[in-house]
């Protein structure tokens, strides 16, 4: 008797009793496809946040006021909101630092934030105005898709100008080119010089695409502030991010404290955005490893039952002939089949599930999740489709014919 | 002697207590003959019957089938004789539910060696369901046959593998007297036709059918004894026996 006309067998008994095969898979299915859907959303997300990280380029260099990261590399906490109100840096202080690093860094921009009410004809938003050097469009690579970026001699003399990110434009402006018509901020008149490209953003949170960027003079004159955000600095070699870091802290010491700056790289910001994010993900796998157990007794539950059910089969096989272990291998059969079609059926909705998420969010389905997923459910669908069997045919046929 | 019994016992252990159901049984039987097992409940006639049969084993004793000593034999061995030499019918039919009868009849077939989707096995059933009156119910499953069918189907399977010995538990157990009659006549035909029956029940008119009734009683043999047919019957079965 060959193994593959047992499986025949085994085959036929699934077709034959449907609903029980499909309770049975349902387990698997389940299991499979929340574990590898969860996995997916953790592992695209992580994956999203550091394509957005290299997008911005990894030879910047940050230095922002106050400690940022905190004693324990947290993002945040409340010292860094306080600094961040007090105007330490300023715009000399770029100056000199660009000045004293030449051989080390390319270029640079300063940058400020305000908020003001733009208004076009009748759409009015609150916006965030990002204000910039002209040095800013190399700097992050930000050309403008449309019109032209200010110069640095518009920059310099404050003029009222600005460029809008491609969100923002979208919403004010609808159809119409924006370049070179007049938006209103806080009632104020300025002419749009150009549109920049797509750069994306956070999620929920500011996108680079939803500002309104200005020179930083006009904003200086205007909003009547001297409050700067940052100081942004493009190394020339990657390689030399470490001495380029200390050059400038150098140069900035001179001016304030140790304490009253902080420069930074986006390795440094991308480790403490990943250890917030690996949590994330540890989380999902979490509730992801919880569903796996779920359908783990999902199976378990229906393969008892269903064996229990069949222990009278079971018997009446052994009547007719049937040694133990043809029974098991039918039992191990219709088990390895269940288990491992379920799994393909609970791939193929993660897979799907992800698809269908892609526009919302970047999901993306993982090799280990899938063999992790699918290995846990085909054990647990082998292992009990037939402990119990093993079980049964271990009782005399008489017994068997008998149990209920 | 086909089938012999030397001082067969079997014990069961419910706690603390020891159920002796058969009790140093010794009995023979002969090639073609057609044995009532009869007696009150608890008297040991199933567990005769199980123990005979192979489906379970005996506690102490030997027995002997075509003169080769089974009592010893391991569980593959015991499959394999259940498969090819013995065809069992129960009270309860134990037709395999949402299978046709066709595949039913297969069965043993299957276990017998044939692939699960021969033709030759198909064929064969086909044939053994046609001897019992079924041959056009070859795909109905069991819910969609009456009892007496069902039991029919039964014997069809038990009859499949050429067994040397039948061995039928209460067959007309489950069944309206009708039915009942159908099924005592094709055991009679089988047995006219040269198998030998070995059948446990409590009807005195289904024993009637036999040519010999033994007779339980707290797992001793309490007579064993020759039943008188009308004439037709036994010259019938005489005409055979000297034909073969």
């Amino acid at each position: 008797m060959t193994v593959a006309s047992v499986a025949k067998l085994a085959f036929k008994s699934i077709m034959l009793n449907k609903s029980r095969s499909f309770l049975t898979m349902l387990g698997v299915i389940i299991g499979v496809g929340s574990v590898v859907l969860l996995t997916s959303i953790g592992t695209g997300l992580q994956a999203y946040v550091t394509d957005q990280f290299a997008s911005l380029g990894s030879n910047i260099l940050y230095v922002v006021p106050g400690n940022p990261f905190g004693e324990n590399g947290g993002f945040g906490g409340e010292q860094a909101m306080i600094e961040s109100t007090r105007p330490i840096l300023k715009r000399s202080y770029f100056n000199q630092v660009l000045r004293n690093n030449r051989d080390l860094i390319k270029d640079g921009t300063v940058t400020a934030i305000n908020v003001a009410e733009a208004k076009y004809g009748k759409e009015t938003k609150k916006v965030t105005l990002y204000s910039i050097m002209s040095s800013y469009e190399t700097v992050y690579s930000s050309p403008a898709e449309k019109g032209r970026w200010f110069t640095d001699a518009e920059e310099e003399k404050a003029e009222r100008v600005v460029l809008l990110g491609k969100k923002i434009a979208e919403e004010l402006f609808g159809q119409v080119d924006p370049v070179n018509k007049r938006v209103l901020l806080n009632g104020q008149g300025y002419t749009v010089l150009g549109v920049l490209g797509e750069k994306g953003g956070g999620f929920g949170g500011p996108s680079f695409d939803n500002y309104v960027y200005m020179p930083l003079e006009t904003s200086f004159k205007y909003f009547d502030t001297e409050l700067v955000d940052s100081f942004i600095f493009e190394v020339r070699d990657k390689e030399q991010i470490k001495e380029s870091t200390l050059a400038i802290e150098k140069t900035m010491s001179k001016y304030l404290d140790e304490d009253e700056f902080t420069v930074f790289d986006q390795t440094q910001l991308l480790t403490t955005i990943n250890s917030i994010l690996g949590m994330l993900t540890v989380g999902l796998g979490g509730i992801a490893a919880i569903s796996l157990v779920v359908g783990g007794i999902g199976i378990m539950n229906i393969m008892l039952v269903a064996v229990t059910e069949r222990t009278r089969e079971i018997g009446l096989r052994k009547a007719l002939g049937a040694t133990p272990n043809l029974i098991l291998l039918q039992f191990l059969i219709e088990a390895a089949l269940l288990s491992v079609l379920g799994g393909l059926i609970g791939l193929l909705i993660a897979y799907l599930g992800s698809l269908a998420l892609q526009p919302y969010f970047p999901a993306k389905v993982t090799l280990e999740a899938v063999i992790l997923a699918f290995g846990v459910s085909t054990v647990v669908g082998l292992v009990f489709g037939v402990a119990p069997a093993r079980r049964a045919a271990k009782l005399s046929p008489i017994e068997a014919l008998r149990y209920e | 002697m086909l089938l012999e019994l030397k001082h067969v016992s079997k014990t069961y252990e419910i706690g603390d207590t020891v159920i002796r159901a058969l009790d140093e049984i010794s009995l023979g039987v002969a090639e073609k003959e057609f044995v009532a097992i009869m007696g009150p409940s608890g008297s040991g006639k199933s567990t005769f019957l199980q123990v005979a049969s192979m489906l379970a084993e005996p506690s102490s004793g030997e027995i002997f089938l075509s003169g080769q000593e089974v009592s010893s034999y391991n569980e593959i061995q015991r499959a394999h004789l259940r498969n090819k030499q013995i065809g069992f019918v129960f009270q309860s039919f134990n037709l395999l539910a949402r299978t046709s009868a066709l595949e039913n009849v297969m069965l043993p077939l299957f276990y017998a060696g044939y692939g699960a989707d021969s033709s030759e096995a198909r064929e064969k059933a086909k044939v053994m369901l046609e001897r019992v009156g079924l041959g056009n119910r070859l795909n109905n499953t069991p819910a969609q046959l009456s009892g007496g069918q069902q039991q029919r189907v039964a014997i069809a399977r038990a009859l499949i593998n050429d067994p040397t010995i039948i061995f039928a538990d209460e067959p007309t157990g489950n069944l309206d007297s009708k039915s009942g009659e159908d099924i005592k006549q094709i055991l009679r035909e089988l047995n006219q036709e040269g198998k030998t029956i070995i059948m446990v029940t409590h009807e005195d008119d289904v024993a009637a059918i036999a040519k010999r009734q033994i007779v339980f009683r707290d797992g001793k043999v309490l007579s064993d004894s020759a039943v008188h047919h009308k004439s037709s019957t036994t010259s019938k079965a005489k005409k055979q026996k000297g034909r073969s």
